[in-house]
């Protein structure tokens, strides 16, 4: 057996505990290829965010390792490690004493680019997630809308052009309308840039709407991982009761007028 | 004279004066800025050992100031007079509200943001510097605006240890019971403070609503504001003349400097208003002042803790040998005598035929007393003078402050206290003194004391304090107390005259 591609993130038999609440992941294992799109669901406080936050060191695993670019995250220099990898989160963590451009220009500047590169780099991303830097670079992030705030927390993951993205509910507090707006654009740039994207959401239609692989966690352990349409399929009792939204939209929409 | 007349015929020595208190408001809060703002971040990232810090700025702020000098008076760097003491404490007191402001403002940080700071890479330090601080800073110059506000209250004290600023003429108006000269130093000091506030508030709403200018610019600011303050220091005199915080003691602080001005030509500088003997002893054995006037009763028993004699030759000698020991000279007695006087209102002396203090004994069970701090705690103060005469009063002695004692006679507050038989005052209010027929009070002589170095090193200085032996008669004492208590006139305008004075005297008697 060859791999096609090359395993970005690897979690092998990872454990974690944390001390007062217990055991939050059990033994997950789960290989994620290069360029491809994760997607990681289940309930709240299923250990979604905790398995972010392994890879890009925030956390440790308690027990087993994950491998990031072939090397444990306990071996890597925590800084390079976490300015190689995108962070976007369900609050955004814009921070209000920077400007939009400045916020965007965050990870360049501590990779030691000079300034006027940082801030070219910082007008293409806001260009990417469609905001003319010429109307907003300028701007105090406390002037943005949500969704503006969501595209802004998106490019700024993006400015130093990091391997992997980590996206924490990136849509989570967003209206549906804006949310669609989202994920097209999300898939278009996805398209363009062929990161490799580990996506946290409790939805499993945004799930299936944005990811290669769809992985569903249940107390801690990974119920299941696999492509949208083989896991809209799984009769497995802990992945069908997060599908069942779906099943009510579907039979909306096959249900004749 | 009204407030607004007075600023005006001072405004030199009232911009002066607010020139003093603005630097040493802004020198201490610059210092406690440099200290209590990485102090706050340090126990706001390291509680464990920020927390010691913390405890121990609050307990500094429980101490009340002039407490607090007492306490660094006698410490090498820090103590000695002036405005390095005074900065010493103002510091002590700036460093809590700003400490605390930074820790509530780096605590009140959202964690989002510090968990995004550090998954997009921050160090520890970028995040210090990029994120905590900017953030904090509202919070911060919060802190620092409360602290220089309350620096501006607290340095009108230091014009007890001779640091001057404004709060000269809060004490010397306090000690000449002059309530204008009160306001010229209170009223000014308000609107310091309120200004300061202002401006502070306005930077803290800069900070807080918009994105902050950058930090290096800030700071430039301060120390652009800062630095020609710290920087106008006197010139050094040769000679420092100082006084304790009464009217005598800063007309005759007034009498030693003219006249070494006028004799010797050297430049003087007045530590005048030190508060009490305490301070006065220290700053001269410490070199702080080179001469100042003493009572050789007051030396006897509170610098030396003798046991009191009322023997003036066998004091005046003992005092001299001590003081010789610690490297003090004492000039020749002045030629009065400030021995407490026991005072009763004129009125009643003379309604109940009151002479001497035995006389009093009889009514003293009916009345109260008030006696300052320290006549109430001196061995030959209040307790042996209730054994001596067998006084025992309606309610313990109420301890009150020198200033305001002969007032409060005046105004019934209370019906005997312990007063200087000096005061100009005495007449004024027309109170009346009750004899010391049983020689309870030792000798007050007064007596310049002088570090004996000054003296070898200008013996011109030696000579003129010399040449005043015998000159200052109690009479001619009392009359400048008065000129200055009730009459209101300037200290150093009434040494003046009587110096003119003593030299046509002078000149035709000999």
């Amino acid at each position: 057996m060859t791999d096609v591609s090359p395993a970005a993130i690897e979690f092998q038999d990872v454990s974690y505990v944390r001390p007062p609440a217990g055991r939050v992941l059990d033994s997950v294992s789960l290989t994620i290829t290069t360029g491809s799109v994760v997607a990681l669901v289940g309930r709240s406080g299923a250990g979604k965010s905790t398995m972010l936050r392994l890879v890009n060191g925030l956390l440790m695993p308690t027990a087993g390792r994950v491998v990031v670019d072939g090397r444990s995250t306990r071996d890597w220099d925590l800084l390079e490690l976490r300015r190689g990898i995108g962070y976007v989160l369900q609050d955004v963590g814009l921070f209000p004493h920077l400007s939009v451009e400045e916020n965007v220009a965050l990870v360049p500047s501590l990779l030691n680019w000079n300034a006027s590169k940082s801030l070219t780099r910082a007008h293409e991303m806001l260009q990417l997630v469609g905001l003319q830097p010429a109307l907003f670079a300028r701007r105090s992030v406390r002037q943005l809308s949500g969704g503006q705030r969501q595209r802004v927390g998106v490019a700024r993951a993006l400015a130093a052009d990091p391997p992997v993205l980590l996206m924490d509910e990136p849509f989570g507090a967003l209206d549906p309308v804006t949310r669609a707006e989202l994920h097209h654009e999300f898939r278009a740039i996805q398209g363009r840039l062929r990161k490799t994207i580990v996506i946290v959401t409790h939805d499993m239609a945004e799930a299936f709407a944005l990811a290669d692989v769809v992985g569903v966690l249940a107390d801690g352990q990974l119920a299941a991982v696999a492509p949208p349409k083989a896991l809209a399929r799984s009769e497995d009792p802990r992945v069908m009761p997060l599908l069942a939204p779906l099943a009510e939209m579907s039979a909306v929409l096959g249900a004749p007028e | 004279m009204s407030l607004v007349t007075f600023l005006a015929s001072h405004r030199a020595e009232v911009l002066a004066l607010l020139l003093q208190h603005v630097r040493l408001v802004g020198v201490s809060t610059a210092a406690a800025i440099a200290i209590g703002v990485p102090v706050g971040l340090l126990a706001a990232r390291r509680p464990r050992l920020g927390a010691p810090v913390v405890w121990l700025a609050n307990v500094a702020q429980t101490i009340p100031s002039l407490a607090m000098f007492g306490f660094l008076l006698p410490l090498p760097f820090v103590g000695g007079l002036g405005a390095r003491v005074a900065i010493v404490v103002l510091i002590l007191y700036a460093l809590l509200p700003i400490i605390r402001t930074t820790v509530a403002g780096v605590n009140g940080i959202d964690p989002v943001l510090i968990e995004a700071g550090t998954a997009l890479g921050m160090s520890s330090r970028q995040l210090l510097w990029r994120v905590q601080i900017p953030l904090a800073l509202p919070s911060i110059v919060a802190g620092i605006r409360v602290a220089s506000v309350i620096g501006v209250g607290t340095a009108t004290i230091a014009a007890a240890v001779g640091a001057g600023g404004l709060g000269e003429y809060i004490f010397r108006g306090l000690s000449m019971v002059d309530s204008t000269m009160v306001l010229a130093g209170a009223v000014p000091a308000a609107l310091l403070a309120l200004s300061l506030d202002g401006l502070l508030l306005g930077f803290e709403r800069l900070f807080a609503l918009r994105r902050m200018p950058r930090l290096p610019i800030v700071i430039a600011l301060l120390l652009l504001i800062i630095a020609p303050l710290a920087a106008t220091r006197q010139p050094a005199a040769a000679i420092r003349v100082g006084s304790k915080n009464f009217t005598e003691q800063i007309v005759l602080g007034e009498l030693l400097s003219q006249k070494i001005e006028r004799d010797t030509g050297l430049a003087v500088e007045r530590r005048l208003n030190l508060g009490g003997t305490f301070i006065a002893d220290t700053a001269l054995a410490s070199g702080a002042i080179d001469v100042y006037v003493e009572y050789t009763g007051t030396a006897d028993t509170a610098v030396f803790k003798n046991p009191v004699d009322t023997d003036a030759a066998r004091v005046l000698e003992r005092v001299r040998t001590q003081y010789a020991g610690r490297g003090i000279t004492v000039m020749p007695p002045l030629g009065f005598d400030n021995t407490f006087a026991i005072l009763v209102r004129g009125a009643d002396a003379r309604r109940l035929g009151l002479h001497t203090i035995d006389d009093a004994k009889a009514y003293a069970p009916q009345w109260r007393a008030g006696f300052g701090y320290e006549f109430l705690q001196r061995a030959d103060g209040y307790p042996g003078l209730s054994q001596k005469y067998g006084l025992h009063f309606a309610a313990p002695p109420r301890a009150m402050d020198l200033s305001l004692i002969y007032r409060a006679l005046a105004e019934h507050q209370v019906d005997l206290i312990a007063g200087d038989a000096t005061n100009g005052l005495i007449s004024a209010y027309d109170l009346a003194v009750l004899a010391d027929s049983r020689h309870y009070f030792p000798p007050y002589d007064a007596v310049p004391v002088a570090r004996s170095v000054v003296l070898l090193r200008y013996p011109a200085v030696r000579r003129a304090l010399a040449s005043l032996s015998g000159r200052v008669s109690a009479d001619a004492m009392r009359r400048m107390n008065r000129a200055v208590d009730a009459e209101h006139r300037d200290p150093a305008a009434v040494a003046r005259e009587f110096l003119a004075q003593l030299e046509r005297n002078g000149e035709s008697g000999e």
